[in-house]
């Protein structure tokens, strides 16, 4: 199995409703995977159920080969593997910048207090956010929090990151601090797996778009072929929409 | 009328009675508080018995009156063998009780902490308990103080009912010296303007500590 992520038929049900039927996808190593589609797909959902901080009812993931559904794997271990970031950053509010990227470090991965700290300046220049490490995420903007957010996931070495969302929640001008973060981690090489509606970075940046709608992958492709020439009529018609809404790709 | 200097050592060691008593029962309320909400919170699954029953527990003893639960561990646990010096039950009983109470504090406060933060911490990699320790706790112990210093003064102005059972604190002491000379107005007056100023002096001490571990870009301590 050449893949690093593989999704196999994921379900999750939320009483009557099914938010997701039947999901199967995988990722390269290196790979950016975009998914696109209507609120409420479902999309949020098979993210959390990748590293199950939401449980799928049906279906297997495996990282690298190893399966994260199984019903005895260290899913703590497997968790700090993979990076998250969240649509409202979920920075830890009681602590600096610094600290934020360095508590992974110290309690998870046990890495040494002098060592931990180095790794957390490192990761917090990379997000050009050096000189804010003694910040509290209430002294920093939207994109500044969700860059922080962005070192917090990269220090504990992922093998990939899943974004949910990441500029969803952040004033259009602080959008483009985000994006270029990520732009620049694709181009480095980190395999990412992005839920977003920032059409103008799936375009330039996936790999791959995939399609989802009510719970299920319509259609997955190139970002080229799917923009241009979409094979289902319900993405043509999303595309068509959200090229109205911002007036961009489509 | 007047005040008598002689009075003020036996009053100065029912103060330092007092103040020992308060101090114990609000650490011991604060530790089985604490306890008591994270089961209340956390307790699901095959803990569910221990919800149950830091439930219960709450309910006891905010259900019933601080003085009955006194006279119950003083007067009436001797009939089964157990015995305890007026200190000594004077401290369980208002330490059981403000631990209910202050469960329910840190509890609405455990809760407060947006469930985010514990997604976050989840997604690191770090357990329930390393989550709950590292980031959960220090949010809601900052959002619990305000409430808490209530209960810390609340508490030092009830502990005056444990002269009922002998306990010599400062109630005790103005009580005694009155029943002897019988100048209740002074000795009680005088009382009541110690109390008053070691509530003041408490009151402006937690508000610096409140400032102390504010969280800097947050409007009050830990609130977001």
């Amino acid at each position: 199995m050449g893949q690093l992520l593989v999704v196999e038929g994921v379900c999750k049900r939320y009483g009557a409703e099914e938010v997701l039927c039947g999901v199967s996808f995988s990722l390269e190593k290196g790979e950016t995977k975009v998914i696109i589609g209507p609120s409420g797909t479902g999309k949020s959902t098979l993210l959390r159920c990748i590293n199950r901080l939401t449980e799928p009812d049906r279906g297997r993931v495996w990282l690298e080969g190893m399966e994260v559904t199984a019903p005895h794997a260290n899913i703590n271990k497997i968790r700090s593997q993979i990076g998250f970031v969240f649509q409202d950053f979920n920075l830890f509010t009681h602590l600096t910048a610094l600290d934020n990227v360095r508590l992974g470090l110290l309690k998870v991965k046990k890495m040494g207090r002098k060592e931990a700290t180095e790794r957390a300046q490192a990761e917090l220049a990379r997000v050009g956010l050096a000189g804010k490490a003694d910040a509290y995420p209430a002294q920093l903007s939207g994109g500044q929090q969700q860059r922080v957010s962005i070192a917090r996931a990269l220090a504990m070495d992922p093998k990939l990151i899943l974004f949910d969302e990441p500029t969803s929640a952040l004033d259009p001008e602080l959008i483009g601090e985000v994006l270029g973060v990520m732009v620049k981690l694709a181009h480095e090489g980190m395999t990412m797996l992005v839920v977003t509606h920032e059409m103008g970075f799936a375009r330039s940046v996936a790999d791959e778009i995939v399609f989802m709608e009510r719970g299920v992958i319509v259609e997955q492709g190139p970002p080229e072929k799917l923009f241009r020439a979409p094979a289902h009529p319900r993405t043509a018609e999303f595309l068509r929409k959200i090229s109205e809404l911002y007036g961009e790709a489509a | 009328m007047g005040l008598d200097w002689a009075w003020l050592p036996q009053l100065a060691h029912g103060l330092k009675i007092t103040m020992e008593l308060t101090a114990a029962c609000m650490a011991m309320g604060a530790a089985l508080g604490i306890v008591l909400a994270l089961l209340r919170v956390y307790a699901r699954g095959p803990f569910l018995p221990l919800f149950w029953l830091a439930s219960a527990y709450v309910q006891f003893f905010r259900g019933t009156p601080l003085l009955v639960q006194l006279m119950i561990i003083h007067f009436g646990l001797p009939s089964v063998g157990i015995r305890f010096t007026p200190f000594l039950s004077g401290l369980i009983a208002m330490g059981l009780n403000t631990a209910a109470y202050q469960a329910e504090y840190f509890r609405g406060a455990i809760q407060a902490v947006k469930a985010g933060q514990m997604l976050a911490a989840r997604s690191l990699g770090m357990t329930r308990v390393a989550a709950i320790r590292h980031v959960v706790l220090p949010q809601a112990l900052r959002l619990a103080l305000p409430p808490w210093s209530n209960e810390l003064i609340y508490m030092l102005k009830y502990s005056t009912i444990v002269y009922m059972i002998g306990v010599m604190d400062l109630m005790g002491v103005a009580r005694t010296i009155a029943a002897r000379n019988f100048r209740f107005l002074e000795l009680f007056s005088l009382a009541a303007v110690i109390y008053l100023g070691i509530v003041l002096l408490l009151t402006f001490a937690l508000r610096w500590v409140e400032r102390r571990i504010r969280v800097p870009g947050l409007g009050s301590a830990g609130r977001g």
